[in-house]
């Protein structure tokens, strides 16, 4: 037990490490959140009006493709120089590595993402309160996002042109997120309580977190071999 | 029992039994479907409400029923697949998929048509329709997973893993009607309760479903034949196969 948790706390150090040493990585999503939420504004008009409207759904949006392209990354190097076929042949269960690996990649690239939102809200008129809705439910939708994501990052990581393909799989599994988080924002920009959808957010993680890292898992030994 | 079913996974014997199973699938297909056309289109009474505009359901409801079932039929497939490494049942889903698909659009295409009339709209983003939409692009997924890999058993696998995952959408579909209110009226057929049809319009239906059915096991039992030939292109079997077989 005590080595499972060691491998557990081993592979999410070096992965955190591998990521920070390439940060040019983790800040190229980032960055692009940032820009397609300038786009917005100046493709539309900048009023108050129009952007307070559109703006939740905006959020949501460049939230979702942002992540989509720091999941590319994910297995990416692992496949490339080897050590996946380690963790597959390793006594440890995948599917606890599997789970430790979509987390570590939350942490470095949901949860700057989330960090960030409540900066960049500003340049759309939300309200205050609703600003704090909208970052929570970020922080209840996006490590589902990685783990929906690393199943897909799984089932393409042995492809060469893997891009396109990742996306078709990713989005339509991610539309109950936008949904249940583009909602709990808009009720609290109307002034209501937006207790049911961040409650539903919290369910799908909790579905996520227990499921997914066995068909990630999955998808990683098809992978592999 | 276990002699059938291995017998039915040897890709010479399917062939066979598959040739010989298309004309009773698509005979019928053909008959139940004429006979449903001509009875939705021209026998059942116009609906008090909707006028002939509800003729539609003779297309949309089968359709929508054979999207959900073509995939959880696929999904099935694909698990059979995984867990037995069972080669025909790979070549089953991806038979399935692109059928499924069809009727997926069929489904959301005749429901525009069928909501303009009547709602005003072609198209509202509310829960059935959203995750029917979702659903074929979820068949996209994988039929795109698929053919996006080199090596075709990896695919396979990697596509079966897609269609299992994809299966959470199923109940979302089948539920959304109730679990949100908005346009699309709740669902007309249930085995609990009485139909919300009379008979005379329910009848129709019914042979339509029948005959949609039987036609998608015509059409998939056809492709799962091209599927073979194209699996087992270097096997010797094949050799005594020809066009007419």
């Amino acid at each position: 037990m005590s080595g499972m948790l060691a491998a557990a706390l081993a592979l999410a150090r070096r992965d955190l490490r591998a990521a920070l040493r390439r940060w040019g990585e983790l800040a190229l999503p980032l960055c692009f959140f940032v820009i397609v939420l300038t786009l917005f504004p100046l493709g539309l008009a900048p009023e108050r009006d129009t952007l307070a409207a559109v703006g939740p759904g905006v959020l949501w949006v460049a939230a979702l493709l942002a992540s989509l392209l720091a999941l590319e990354s994910l297995f990416r190097s692992d496949m490339d120089d080897g050590s996946m076929e380690q963790l597959v042949l390793s006594p440890q269960p995948l599917a606890l590595m599997a789970l430790v690996k979509a987390l570590t990649h939350w942490l470095m690239s949901g949860l700057p993402l989330v960090l960030l939102t409540p900066l960049v809200a500003q340049a759309f008129y939300l309200p205050g309160n609703a600003i704090w809705v909208l970052a929570l439910a970020l922080f209840l939708a996006t490590p589902t996002l990685s783990l929906i994501g690393a199943v897909a990052a799984a089932l393409t990581a042995s492809l060469r042109r893997g891009a396109g393909v990742l996306g078709i799989l990713v989005l339509p599994l991610a539309v109950p997120l936008l949904v249940f988080g583009a909602r709990a924002t808009d009720l609290a920009i109307q002034g209501q309580s937006a207790a049911g959808p961040l409650y539903l957010l919290a369910a799908l993680f909790a579905l996520a977190v227990t499921l997914a890292p066995l068909a990630i898992a999955a998808a990683l030994r098809i992978s592999v071999d | 029992m276990w002699l059938w079913f291995h017998k039915l996974g040897s890709p010479p014997h399917f062939y066979r039994t598959a040739g010989r199973l298309i004309p009773w699938f698509a005979i019928p297909a053909a008959l139940l479907l004429v006979a449903g056309t001509l009875g939705g289109l021209v026998i059942a009474p116009a609906d008090y409400e909707q006028g002939d505009g509800f003729r539609i359901i003779y297309v949309h409801v089968p359709s929508a029923y054979l999207a959900m079932f073509g995939y959880v039929a696929m999904a099935i497939a694909a698990a059979v697949g995984l867990i037995w490494r069972m080669k025909l049942a790979f070549a089953f889903a991806a038979a399935c998929a692109p059928v499924g698909a069809a009727f997926t659009f069929l489904c959301l295409a005749t429901g525009s048509l069928w909501g303009k009339p009547m709602w005003g709209v072609w198209w509202d983003w509310d829960g059935r329709m959203t995750s029917m939409l979702v659903l074929l692009f979820l068949y996209l997924g994988v039929i795109a997973l698929r053919g996006a890999f080199d090596d075709a058993a990896k695919g396979d696998r990697a596509a079966a893993l897609l269609a299992i995952v994809g299966v959470v959408n199923i109940p979302i579909i089948k539920f959304s009607v109730d679990w949100w209110n908005t346009l699309h009226q709740p669902a007309t057929l249930s085995k609990l309760s009485a139909p919300s049809m009379t008979m005379d319009m329910l009848g129709w239906l019914l042979v339509m479903i029948v005959g949609h059915m039987l036609f998608f096991a015509a059409v998939v039992t056809l492709r799962l034949r091209g599927e073979v030939l194209l699996r087992e292109r270097g096997a010797r079997w094949i050799r005594g196969v020809d066009g007419r077989a």
